[in-house]
């Protein structure tokens, strides 16, 4: 089995976004998850989720990772974007969607869906 | 008081910055801060955020901040 690590990075190179979050999509455990979550959706975003609750490592090997602190942490294309705060900016200015439409292109689905990471053994 | 302390640390970080905190929840670990500094001049909005984060790491590893908000713009 791959390490939590190595999962985290392929999710973070392979998803055309990926948002780490408490909770799920459907059933937000925070009010910035839920916050990037609707800036994401509202610019169009393809949203793929990541529950960090399950595991505290989980948390611990994405801010390894990213070198941000806080959660929640979107990625388009690989790239960090930012936390809640700057996907709500970058949602209300337009740029949001604009950076999708160059990554993506504008004729793009989206469908949200989640990722379960498969925890290693304490 | 922790609103005090994020001002003082702020502004070291970047001298002349125009900071503003806010207890968001008066319940003084929730805050919004908005800084103003030509630190950030020619940054994007990461670099900007990593830069606050950064400042407030001590902070926010001890649980004094349990949530920020972070609003940054440059002077340019």
């Amino acid at each position: 089995m791959s390490t939590l690590s190595d999962q985290i990075k392929q999710v973070i190179e392979t998803e055309p976004v990926a948002v780490f979050i408490k909770g799920t999509p459907d059933a937000p455990a925070c009010g910035n998850s839920l916050r990037a979550l609707q800036a994401l959706w509202q610019s169009g975003a393809p949203i793929t989720a990541v529950d960090i609750l399950p595991d505290a490592r989980i948390r611990q090997e994405l801010t390894a990772l990213s070198e941000w602190p806080t959660i929640p942490q979107v990625f388009v294309k690989g790239e960090l974007i930012g936390g809640a705060d700057i996907t709500e900016e970058l949602n209300a200015s337009g740029e949001l969607r604009q950076k999708l439409d160059e990554a993506l292109g504008v004729e793009r689905e989206q469908v949200v869906r989640t990722v379960e990471l498969a925890l290693p053994a304490a | 008081m922790a609103t005090e302390t994020i001002r003082l640390q702020l502004q070291q970080a970047f001298p002349g910055a125009d900071v503003s905190v806010d207890d968001r929840t008066g319940g003084g670990d929730h805050f919004q801060v908005t800084v103003v500094s030509s630190s950030f001049d020619g940054l994007s909005l990461i670099e900007q955020h990593k830069l606050v984060n950064a400042a407030l790491a001590g902070l926010l590893a001890d649980g004094t901040i349990h949530e920020l908000r972070i609003r940054t713009k440059g002077t340019a």
